[in-house]
């Protein structure tokens, strides 16, 4: 079970850098969702693995995992998801007004007009 | 127990739903109730400061459940100074937004504005580095909508790679608090702070990995060389009074290395030794190089006032990476200064912008107002190169004074001074570019003169170099009190019993009730 997640959250965060490392959106927007599933495992990880535990405190249970980290990851799934969202919308709204998908800077972008005065 | 320390968390937490939800197509409306919420906020941080400015430690349970089980926010010297400099910056920034009109040219700025405000002042009050992840992520989400508030092409370029590069942070972040829980079983700041003392020194492995992860986290927010790429674009196309209220996030990342590299991480703990002086310390000079030179290099105003703050939190790092009480003290004088003068500069840079076609420094016909303009940059440009008679100077040299007798005293004499010196030419040149050889060129025929900005625009950017002023002539006693500050993080014992030993729920295990 170690070896697995241990695996799992190596394979994953190799793959989401090497994504991050491209030059476009989507494969860069792709391995920031796999690098979140990748902490997200490691920080359910993180109260140390046990298998077929509840992860409550109850009268008549002596085993049982930690509840927190679980809090934690649930946390950390909404926020990566809502911002996996937005920096979606904004990139589609950067691609279609540029008709270019870079995420670096080209310097032959044209000059918005000044605010304001158009 | 005072529920006063939560306000500044709750309070723009209700505005801005109300703001949205109430009043979403009255810019009037919103305007009075923004401006009326920071007004609030100043009154109440103001208490709050008061309130600890004796050395008391303000403890909020949340649920009243007790610390190490619940979430609490602490307010100390450090953590209220900095939510006082926050909301007093707010109210500056949201007079030149709404005289400006940029915050009705797009929808929802001053909701956003007030979530923004709930995020940053949330980072400096919790006590649980879990919280201070969420709180990072909220003032992240509304600084997004703001960053690409009222649109345009390369703003959203620019957003993406904001974006992107926060999102990689918070990424960072969590695999940071994921090492932290699994080596010690808490994430609550105060605890941590004790139980990471009883790590025997051969079981340190997972505890440096997360030292060393948190710290690059935050470096990231204070865009500490060689993580600060994402800042100058970003900065440059935000919005003007977005990116002066920006001006407070970098510190954000300053606020936290204080806090957990004095009270987690204490500089004597033998786990991290040599994270600060081998590591933050040169990266910190490096900044400041890069930083004062990016300020002669620029092309656009813009981008210059962005790297000038590069520059300045490269100062600010510098002086906290002493991790001395004279280097904290110091670092707070210029954290307060280089707020100030940052976003002032922003502001200036939309106002030279708001008559000309573009903010490249290249000789164009002069600015509407620019005699008042030019005087306001000429303040700006000194306070933040670090001229005298404005409190960068005094600044400059509280950070020297304490770099006196260390190791790296030379280096840090050195890159200090030259690069103001750089700077320094870089503000000139730019100056003399926008206003003086403008005179020189005359305005193409027929063109119509663009309309001077408003009166309460120059209001907000006055006040600032106002406060500037201020903060030059109490000097000595804004010094003494960062100097408390100081001597307080240095002691965090007081921080931490406060925090463990106030009886709450659950504080005491009981037998009835599980």
């Amino acid at each position: 079970m170690e070896l697995l997640l241990a695996s799992a959250i190596g394979i994953m965060t190799a793959a989401g850098i090497y994504l991050v490392l491209r030059l476009r959106t989507f494969p860069v927007i792709l391995g920031i969702s796999l690098l979140t599933y990748a902490v997200n495992v490691f920080l359910f990880t993180s109260g140390r693995v046990a298998v077929g535990a509840p992860p409550v405190l109850r009268d008549d249970i002596t085993v049982y995992t930690d509840p927190l980290p679980q809090a934690l990851v649930l946390t950390a799934i909404v926020i990566s998801f809502g911002m996996t969202a937005v920096v979606v919308m904004i990139g589609l709204g950067a691609f279609l007004g540029s008709d270019d998908d870079h995420v670096d800077d080209c310097p032959d972008v044209p000059q918005d007009p000044p605010e304001g005065t158009s | 127990m005072t529920h006063w320390l939560i306000a500044p968390v709750i309070l723009p937490a209700m505005l801005a739903p109300f703001i949205i939800l109430a009043a979403r197509y009255h810019i009037g409306i919103q305007r009075v109730f923004s401006i009326t919420g920071v007004l609030t906020l100043i009154a109440i941080a103001g208490g709050l400061a008061w309130n600890t400015s004796d050395g008391t430690i303000m403890l909020y349970q949340l649920g009243d459940w007790a610390a190490p089980f619940g979430i609490v926010l602490v307010g100390d010297r450090l953590s209220t100074m900095m939510v006082l400099l926050t909301v007093v910056l707010a109210l500056f920034v949201l007079i030149y937004a709404i005289s400006s009109g940029w915050d009705g040219r797009g929808r929802h700025f001053h909701a956003l504005f007030q979530f923004q405000l709930m995020g940053i002042l949330g980072a400096f009050l919790t006590g649980d580095l879990f919280n201070l992840f969420v709180f990072f992520e909220v003032l992240l989400i509304a600084s997004y909508g703001l960053m690409i508030h009222s649109g345009g092409t390369t703003r959203l370029r620019a957003g993406v790679q904001y974006v992107l590069f926060n999102l990689i942070g918070s990424t960072l972040f969590l695999f940071a608090l994921g090492a932290i829980y699994a080596e010690t079983g808490t994430l609550n700041m105060a605890d941590l702070a004790n139980r990471v003392q009883l790590i025997t020194p051969d079981e340190t492995v997972g505890i440096r990995v997360a030292a060393v992860l948190l710290i690059l986290v935050f470096a990231i927010k204070a865009a500490l060389v060689p993580l600060h790429f994402w800042l100058p674009s970003s900065y440059a196309e935000a919005p003007a009074p977005v990116a002066a209220l920006f001006a407070i996030m970098t510190k954000v990342g300053a606020y936290a290395i204080i806090r957990v590299y004095t009270m987690i991480f204490p500089p004597d703990l033998a786990v991290t030794s040599g994270l600060h002086d081998v590591w933050l310390l040169p990266a910190a000079l490096i900044s400041l190089a890069i930083g004062m030179t990016g300020v002669l290099a620029a092309k656009r105003l813009d981008r210059l006032v962005a790297f000038s703050i590069i520059g300045s939190m490269g100062m600010v790092l510098v002086s906290i990476a002493l991790f001395s009480p004279v280097g904290i003290a110091a670092a707070l004088y210029y954290i307060v200064h280089s707020t100030l003068a940052g976003a002032a500069l922003f502001l200036i840079a939309d106002l030279v912008r708001s008559s000309r076609a573009n903010l490249d420094l290249t000789p164009q016909p002069p600015v509407a107002g620019a005699t008042l303009t030019a005087g306001l940059f000429f303040a700006g440009a000194i306070a933040m190169a670090g001229l005298p008679p404005l409190s960068g100077f005094l600044g400059k040299l509280l950070v020297l004074d304490a770099a006196y007798g260390t190791d790296l005293m030379v280096w840090i004499w050195v890159i200090v001074l030259v690069s103001s010196l750089i700077s320094i030419v870089g503000f000139a040149r730019a100056g003399s570019i926008l206003f003086w050889k403008a005179k020189s060129v005359a305005a193409p025929e027929g063109a119509i003169p663009a309309p001077v900005p408003a009166t309460m625009s120059y209001v907000a950017v006055g006040g600032l170099i106002a406060l500037l002023a201020a903060h030059t002539i109490f000097a000595g006693q804004v010094h003494s009190y960062t100097t408390a500050v100081a001597a307080q993080l240095f002691d965090p014992e007081p921080y931490i019993s406060t925090v463990v030993d106030t009886p709450g729920k659950l504080s005491k295990p009981s037998t009835e009730d599980h």
